[in-house]
Formats: C-alpha cells, structure tokens, sequence
C-alpha cells in the first residue's frame, strides 16, 4: 500500500476539523422542527396583561385544584405546625405551577408606575415555540404537540436535569426530595385544553388578565392594546380572547413590546405591561435561540455522520500501520 | 517477550487503608442519596441542578482519563513509537477515570433507572448534545477495557493476548481515539443551550474546541503527573527525556488553546469584560494564569529538565483545566436572581470516596498487573 503520508495526514486533519467544529461557525441554517413560521395554525397560547391584574391569585388556586396539586407551606409556618392550611409558597415549585409575584418601588402607591409603583407579574412555563428543555431533553422527556404547541413532560425522563440547565426561563422544577422524582411545570391544561377547555388560569381569573386563545388570536388582542392611547376606553374580554363577557375600563400606558413574541424565537405565554418587563423578572434575550445555535452546530458537526466515519477511516488505516510496525519490532526481540 | 511488569509489594498498606475509609463514608451517603433522594446530600437546587458531582466526577474525570487519548494520539496517529512505554500506564489511569465518570453518572441522575431511554431510538433526541455524550463516553469505556485487555492476558492467559485481539486490536485504537474527540468537544457543546445564561468570558461557539484542545492538554499533563508521581511513590526510575519532549507537545497546545481563547474573546468584542472587576473575572483570570505559568517555566531552558518544573507544570496545567470546566458550568452559569450554590460536606466527601476508589484500584493494579514499563538493568 503507499498511500502518502502526507495525503493522509490532510485526510485525519479534515476529519478532525469537521469533527470538532472549527467550520461550524459558518452555517446558519436552523434546524428547529418548529420555528415561529411553522408553528400550527391551531397553535394555542396564553396572553397575560399585568396591567390588568389585580394580584387575587385565584389562577394559583385554580391551577391548583384542576392539576391536583398539594398546597405548600414554608418552612417556618411548617415549624409552627401551620400545615395545609393555606398555601404560601414563594416561587415555582414542584408543587406550585403558577406564581403571581409583586413588583413594588419606594411608597408602593400607584400600581401599573415604575417610581413609587407597584406591579404583578404571573410565571409559568412560556411554552416556547423553539423549546429549550425539549432540544435538550436526551431521553424526549419534554415534548411539544405538533397540533397545540403545549410542552409537556413525560415518563420517560431520566432526571438529568439538562432541561434546567437550558430553560432560558428558569421553568423545570425537579423533586430533589424524592427517591423516585419527576419534573414539573405548566403544562398549559393540556388535559382540558384536549377536550375543548380552557387553562385553569384563564378560567378563573376574574379581572381578564389571563386570557386563553389561538397564538395568532392573543398576539392580535395583544398588538391591537399596545395600540390604544393611555386612558382610552377598552373592553377587556375575561377568559378567553373571543370571550363575549368583557370588562369596559380605560387602558393603562402599555410599554410598545409584546414581551414574548420574539423572545428566543418567540413563546406560546406573551405578557403585556406597563412596567419595564425586566424590572418584573423577565430575561431580556435575544430573538435567535440558543436552541438554534446549538442544534446547528450539533448538526453541522455528524451531518450524516460523515465527519466521524472518515476520521475513524483515517485512524483506523493509521493505527493499523502503527500497531504492525510495533508487532513486527516485538517478534524481532523475541526471534534474536 | 514482555517488557512491562508489576512492581510488586504489600496492597493493604496504611495510606490504602486511609483511602478504604473514604470509600466507606462515600459508600453509605451514596445509599442515603438513594434512599432520600439527591437534595439529601447535595445543595443542589433548580437553579444550580448541575453541582460537584456532574463538574468534579464527570467533566473533570473524564479529561483526567484523557492521558491514553493523548498519547495514543501520538504514537498511532503521528507515529512517535518513542511514547509508546507511556501508552499502559495512560490507558489504566484512562480506565479508571472514564469507568468512574461513567459510574457517577448513576448518581447524579434523578431517575437512573430511564437512562437505557438514551440508546432506545424511540426516545433519543438526536437534537440533544447529551445523546452524543451519552454514547461516546459509554462505548469509550468499553474500548477502554478492550485496548487495556492485553495487561489482564498477559497475567493470566498463557500464551498472553490472543491473536485475534491482535490483529484487530487497531480498530479499537482507531475508536479509541475518535470517540474521545467526540466526546470531549460535545462536553462543551452542552453549555451552548444556556445561552446568555453563561457569562460571554465562557460562553461561545467555540465551546467544543476549546474544550477538546484542553482535554488534551489534560490528558498530557496528567501523563507527565502520572509518571512523575509514580516514580516517587513506587520508587522508580524517572523517564525525564521523554516527559521533557510530552512537555513540549503539552506546551504547543496550550499555546493553541489560548490563540483560539482570546482570539474569540477579541473577535466577539468581549475582551473588556476581563476589566469589569468581580468574582468571575478573577476566576477567568486565575483560570488562565494557570496556563501561562506552565508555559513561563517550560520556557525557561536550564529548568525544563527538572522534574520538579515538569511536576509544577503538569500541576499547574491539570488545574487550569479543572477551574475551565468550573468557571464553564458553575461560576459562570447565572440561573438569576437569587440563586446560590457551594457544594455540601457530604457531596463533597462522595466525590473523595470516588477519588479514593481510583486511587486504590491504581494502586492495586500497578503492583499487581503488568502495567509499568519493566525497568532495565544494565
Ligand atoms: S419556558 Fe422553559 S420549560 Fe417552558 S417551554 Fe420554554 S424552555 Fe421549556
Ligand atoms: S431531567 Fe428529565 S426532562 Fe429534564 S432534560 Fe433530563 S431527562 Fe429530560
């Protein structure tokens, strides 16, 4: 055989290149099943208006009751034996889906104001529509419905925690105080939802911040409001965008930004506020996802797993070279 | 016709009996983890999920076991057979160190009884990184065992390694060495996802090189550790030629690593974050005065044959990869506000109980299996 080994060596370093990535920068192309332009017509979502939220927390209860789920009490409380009498927590929670939490400034005395105001901010899962936990789940253990776009979790989960580490948001919840744990998050009402239903949240929130709708529906209800002149009468539906139960009141001075439509490649959950969303606890990020990113250059680098097959060949043809060349040296010692 | 040997002496000697207890403590908190689950003995939370176990047992570790990669690199792929006495020893310490991490990963995931969904094509998610670690580091573990088998026929096996094994023994080589240039580049491909999440000084595309070109430089360090350390514990002669000539290939890519480092720090505009005072900043610059001081003492002509600015360097090299892939996972990774992570006792005296078991077995194997190249007598 006389392969040069020059040709060879160019071989090996090609191989090697592709395979670690060196020309991955140049690709572009994202790889995503579901980007926002291919998102199902029948894609449904939640729009959240934290100007109209009145901080009751009727959705965390709700959400509670309809995914059967333990109330939660503090440490503290439970140190004074004050168990299951109300529910406290403070954060998502492998117990608690659904959190209303409190913005407040100085003397607190104007809600909807950034100086001396106050504001509520409803988190939950987002349900990306380029999932971050799904593209990292090694096992499928989150997954997006084709139809709805709702991400949930499944069984099949073997608890690393990738999705933790991924979620832009923060969202998975783990049980770190189970032998046997699972994950836990919104998972939109799924079960309701498949048999014509609306999210807990939406059900019950009574002052129509939370409103349940097809994703092209709510991002209109949610492009139309940002539109309306601070104090310009407005009829709010309550539950669902084409609720015909509406609330009439005057409009608050939205912030021009649909938090939500191109976050990280955009979510299914968008948020209105007339607070500086970040000040509420939402990530600023840029509209090209991380999910993109990695799973381009993942791609990139096995593309048909042809970068890997020729480095194998070309340090198979290598190794075979060496380890003859050292057999036959070991069989001289023996033979002098 | 075997010119490597066991060198010989009593196993159960005191230090062994010390690394024993560690395994024990180890041994009954890996129960209590089980029994409890993982918040029981880790400070481990939802917005640090990846703590100790998965940077120290599994990151660390494997790059640590990156010694046989790098020396079967040298000697198979650029043909220097003069490394070739280094290759048993590398492939033990590799054995170890990925037979470990792998093991560790049991440990560290929730519901390990699911991981098999990995390798089961109605549940791998081909987009996700962790497949692609999952099934080099697993495979790699078991060409690892393959490639050291001829220590196990050599002691056992009259007539030694059976033909077949030879003669197919440079397949296993030729993935033995691709699998962990899959492997080690993905390990830092899975920090992409958290996007801005990771501080820009670690955050970026180049993740997988990076983290490659360090694991090699790991691989050598740690060879060069090995030999040093071995020859002042088990009393044996020092290969100083050839670890000064390894010193200098280690040298070269530590040159390479902090070209495409900084080269990409200046390219996406994020060079003056190192000038923000802080935590994470002394981290990246500790991190990578640790490769310079290495580099500064290999220089030096008169102290490059000392063993003892060999040790330093190697010392020294296997830190700044360890604190890469700190600063990588935990300093740099910002879940937001208020979360908080150190590890706890006893997450911490697991992974000693891991290191202890490594060590025992090194010790065990080493002066029982023909591992060390024999010494010649003149
Ligand atoms: S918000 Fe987090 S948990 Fe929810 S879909 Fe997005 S990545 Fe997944
Ligand atoms: S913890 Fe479960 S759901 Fe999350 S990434 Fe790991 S396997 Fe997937």
């Amino acid at each position: 055989m006389t392969i040069n080994r020059r040709d060879f060596i160019k071989v090996l370093s090609f191989g090697a290149a592709a395979a670690t990535g060196s020309n991955t920068l140049f690709g572009n192309s994202t790889i995503s099943k579901t980007s926002k332009h291919t998102l199902s017509k029948d894609a449904v979502g939640i729009l959240y208006d934290a100007t109209l939220c009145i901080g009751c927390k009727a959705c965390e209860v709700a959400c509670k009751r309809v995914n059967g789920m333990p109330v939660e009490n503090s440490e503290w409380e439970k140190m004074h034996g004050i168990e299951d009498a109300w529910d406290s927590g403070s954060d998502l929670s492998t117990k608690t889906l659904n959190k209303i939490k409190m913005y407040k400034h100085g003397s607190a005395t104007v809600k909807n104001r950034e100086k001396n105001g106050f504001s509520f901010i409803k988190r939950a899962c987002m349900h990306c529509i380029e999932p971050a936990c799904e593209s990292a789940c090694p096992v499928s253990g989150f997954t997006k419905d084709p139809k709805t776009g709702i991400v949930v979790w499944n069984e099949s989960c073997c608890g690393c925690r990738y999705c933790e580490i991924a979620c832009p948001y923060n969202i998975p919840r783990f049980e770190y105080d189970k032998a046997i744990p699972k994950v836990f998050k919104c998972e939109m009402c799924s079960h309701l939802v498949s048999v014509g239903g609306v999210p807990g949240c939406c059900d019950s929130c009574p002052s129509g911040a939370s409103i349940f709708g097809k994703v092209d529906d709510i991002l209109e209800e949610a492009r139309k409001r940002i539109a309306l002149k601070a104090g310009e009468e407005y009829a709010y539906p309550i539950s669902t965008v084409h609720d015909k139960e509406k609330q009439i009141r005057p409009t608050e001075k939205y912030i021009n930004y649909i938090y939500g439509e191109n976050e990280a490649g955009g979510t299914q959950y968008i948020i209105l506020s007339a607070v500086p969303f970040e000040i509420l606890g939402l990530p600023k990020l840029p509209e090209k996802s991380a999910v993109s990113t990695s799973e381009t250059i993942q791609h990139t680098i096995y593309k048909g797993l042809i970068a890997p097959i020729a480095l194998l060949v070309g340090l198979a043809f290598s190794a075979h070279r060496t380890t003859r060349k050292h057999q036959l040296a070991e069989e001289n010692t023996i033979h002098e | 016709m075997n010119n490597h040997k066991p060198v010989g002496g009593k196993i159960l000697t005191k230090p062994f009996m010390v690394l024993a207890f560690l395994a024990l403590i180890a041994f009954i908190l890996i129960i209590k983890r089980f029994l409890f689950g993982i918040g029981s003995v880790t400070n481990l939370s939802d917005g640090y999920p990846w703590g100790l176990w998965i940077v120290y047992d599994v990151l660390v570790g494997t790059a640590f076991g990156c010694g046989g990669y790098a020396i079967a690199l040298l000697v198979y792929v650029f043909n220097k057979g003069e490394y070739h006495p280094l290759i048993r020893p590398a492939l033990m310490t590799s054995v170890f160190g990925y037979t470990l991490a792998g093991a560790s990963i049991i440990l560290d995931v929730g519901r390990y009884w699911n991981l098999y969904n990995m390798f089961w094509p109605k549940y791998a998610n081909i987009n996700s990184v962790m497949v692609e670690v999952a099934i080099c580091v697993a495979s790699y573990v078991m060409i690892l065992w393959i490639e050291f088998s001829p220590s196990f026929f050599e002691k056992w096996r009259k007539g030694g390694t059976p033909t077949f094994v030879k003669r197919f023994m440079f397949v296993f080589i030729a993935i033995g060495v691709l699998l962990p240039t899959m492997h080690q580049s993905s390990l830092g491909s899975l920090m992409i996802i958290a996007g801005n999440r990771l501080f820009p000084l670690w955050q970026t595309n180049w993740l997988p090189l990076l983290f490659l070109i360090s694991a090699l430089t790991m691989g050598y360090g740690m060879v060069i550790f090995e030999s040093l350390f071995s020859s002042v514990i088990l009393h044996r002669p020092l290969e100083i030629s050839m670890l000064k000539k390894l010193s200098a290939v280690m040298q070269k890519l530590l040159v390479v690593f902090l070209i495409f480092r900084f080269g990409d720090l200046i390219w996406r505009g994020e060079i003056s974050t190192i000038f923000d005072i802080g935590f994470k900043q002394s981290m990246f610059i500790l991190e990578n005065a640790l490769i310079i001081i290495p580099m500064i003492l290999l220089f030096i002509k008169n102290k490059k044959s000392s063993p003892r600015s060999l040790f330093l360097s190697a010392s020294a090299v296997l830190l700044a990869g360890t604190l890469y892939r700190f600063n990588t996972y935990l300093v740099g990774f910002d879940p937001g506000h208020g979360w908080h992570y150190f590890p706890s006792v006893s997450e911490i005296m697991v992974t000693l109980g891991i290191v202890s078991v490594e060590l025992m077995a090194y010790l065990v194997f080493v002066k029982k299996l023909p591992i060390m190249p024999a010494i010649q007598h003149n």
